[in-house]
């Protein structure tokens, strides 16, 4: 492990029940990298993400999270769930679901400060949500209100932002932008984790790409070879058939059912 | 009607009303958004196991339903945290076997349970001096603790999840507040009786989400419409010679019909 290594998984295993959902998972993510967790359904990207983030726990191997345990240190990294995982009726508005990113496990009783409030507006100016700040959650598009969720996720400054499925509610405006700014966030230093089974808009942004299938296949570069897509979705004409980018997908002109 | 105050009954159930109205519109609040309905009816049903266990060891009734509500309330929510598939089914059963061990305790117990039925649907016209000291104590209490976390309470209530990655001790909160909702129970079986108790947990609750955009204002007219319900069904009750506790409860299901037929039609229109 470096000094720059953020997340660092040695030979992870972990079940829901006595079949494995991850196996002998080892690799480590680096300072500023923009890491695309890919795999088919049930194939154990969410799992990998909660194992990174202490909410679940290896039966065998070790996890550690900017050096430490996950449990000790997963405050200091940001979180955006999958918009549906959140209660969309729930009465709160906007600045006040930004401003739950500033809670800690110190500090209870004591009410935020100025500052803090001024945080909160400050990131969702940036994100263009300050015309929305005063509005109940449920008033807001899916793509809206994702954007809220990440900006409670940004407004602690995290060294680390992991995201699960971040567009799987949002239209194709919506998501370019999202990765927009995702993109802006990691150019700032941020290292960016992310999940998703959308390869296409992914390829576009990430600077690393992990295929978890059960077992995971981890690719610096962010490029993948023909047998790593076989072995991980378990499909590879499909995945041509539907679109799967250049610089993703590497060695695909070979193939004979190709599409472009 | 101004005869009316002089008789102390009523002025003790209208003060009973108003204490009852501030635990059952914040707990209720908490109940409804992380959405305890359920888990709250069974607290209350099988808060009747600790009647039973007053009833058979001869103590005075709250002194046997406070630890067994909050026994019950924490171990339904122990279970729901942990066995989520079958929390409803095992909720259930809690809910019932504390209702059968109240029957058969008071079935063994000598001589004849007078009070049963004011348990079942409350008595807040009987309610005593002592009694009401244990409402305005339990009210400072779930206020204290309301305005010492609320922003903890609101994170995990809206995002459990988010809030644990923060550091906050979500399972921490999450029996606190079944707890809350043990006591709360325990006084509005005086009021409503257990019967009726998760109505005023919810109804009041409920109505105040239709309107309001931030839990602070929920818990507010939560409580401010639970004591339009209370005190307007004692006063129906009284007037119209009706059980004051079903009569709180239909006053404040009528209002709910009505604001959610409201709401859908303001809904539509904006739309």
């Amino acid at each position: 492990m470096t000094n720059n290594t953020v997340i660092e998984l040695d030979n992870v295993n972990f079940g829901y029940t006595s079949d494995l959902a991850i196996r002998n998972v080892s690799f480590s993510v680096q300072a500023g990298d923009f890491l695309g967790i890919i795999g088919p359904n049930g194939g154990g990207k969410t799992t990998l993400l909660r194992l990174i983030l202490g909410m679940l726990h290896p039966v065998q191997g070790k996890v550690l999270l900017l050096g430490d345990s996950p449990l000790r240190t997963r405050h200091n990294a940001g979180y955006v769930p999958q918009e549906t995982n959140v209660n969309k009726e729930f009465p709160i508005i906007v600045h006040d679901v930004v401003m739950t990113g500033l809670t800690t496990s110190k500090g209870f009783w004591r009410p935020f400060t100025k500052q803090q409030h001024g945080q909160a507006d400050a990131i969702l100016d940036k994100l263009g949500l300050l015309p929305f700040r005063k509005r109940k959650i449920a008033e807001l598009s899916g793509g809206q209100r994702q954007k809220v969720l990440l900006s409670r996720a940004l407004v602690s400054n995290p060294s680390v932002l992991f995201l699960d499925e971040p567009t799987a509610s949002v239209d194709a405006t919506g998501e370019d932008e999202i990765y927009q700014h995702l993109v802006d966030i990691n150019n700032t230093g941020t290292t960016i984790v992310l999940v998703t089974h959308n390869i296409g808009i992914m390829s576009k942004y990430i600077k690393s790409v992990a295929c978890v299938n059960k077992h995971l296949h981890y690719h610096p570069d962010g490029k993948l070879d023909e047998q790593s897509v076989t072995d991980t979705f378990g499909c590879t004409v499909d995945i041509i058939a539907h679109g799967l980018p250049h610089r993703v997908f590497q060695s695909h002109h070979n193939c004979k059912d190709c599409h472009d | 009607m101004i005869e009316l105050f002089s008789f102390e009954f009523i002025r003790n159930a209208l003060i009973a009303s108003l204490l009852v109205s501030i635990a059952s519109g914040i707990v209720g609040t908490l109940v409804v958004v992380n959405r305890l309905s359920f888990i709250a009816g069974g607290v209350a049903h099988a808060a009747y196991g600790g009647l039973g266990l007053s009833a058979f060891l001869g103590w005075s009734p709250m002194a046997g339903t406070i630890p067994f509500s909050l026994a019950s309330s924490l171990l339904i929510g122990f279970i729901s945290r942990n066995q989520k598939e079958r929390a409803d089914t095992i909720i259930g059963v809690v809910w019932a076997a504390g209702m059968a061990i109240g029957i058969i305790l008071i079935d063994l117990t000598p001589g004849y349970f007078t009070d049963l039925m004011s348990y079942l649907f409350g008595s807040i016209m009987a309610v005593s001096g002592n009694t009401l000291l244990w409402m305005a104590i339990l009210d400072i209490c779930v206020i204290a603790l309301i305005c010492f976390f609320f922003k903890e309470i609101l994170a995990m209530s809206y995002d459990p999840e988010f809030a644990s990655i923060r550091g906050i001790p979500v399972r921490f909160f999450y029996y606190m507040i079944l707890c809350m909702v043990a006591l709360t129970v325990v006084l509005l079986i005086k009021a409503v009786g257990l019967i009726l108790v998760i109505a005023l947990f919810t109804i009041p609750a409920s109505i105040a989400e239709l309107f309001t955009n931030n839990l602070q204002r929920m818990m507010i007219w939560s409580v401010l419409l639970g004591c339009v319900f209370t005190a307007g069904g004692i006063l129906a009750a009284y007037f119209l010679d009706l059980t004051a506790g079903a009569t709180i409860i239909m006053f404040a299901c009528c209002a709910y019909g009505i604001s959610y037929g409201v709401k859908k039609v303001f809904y539509r229109k904006r739309r």
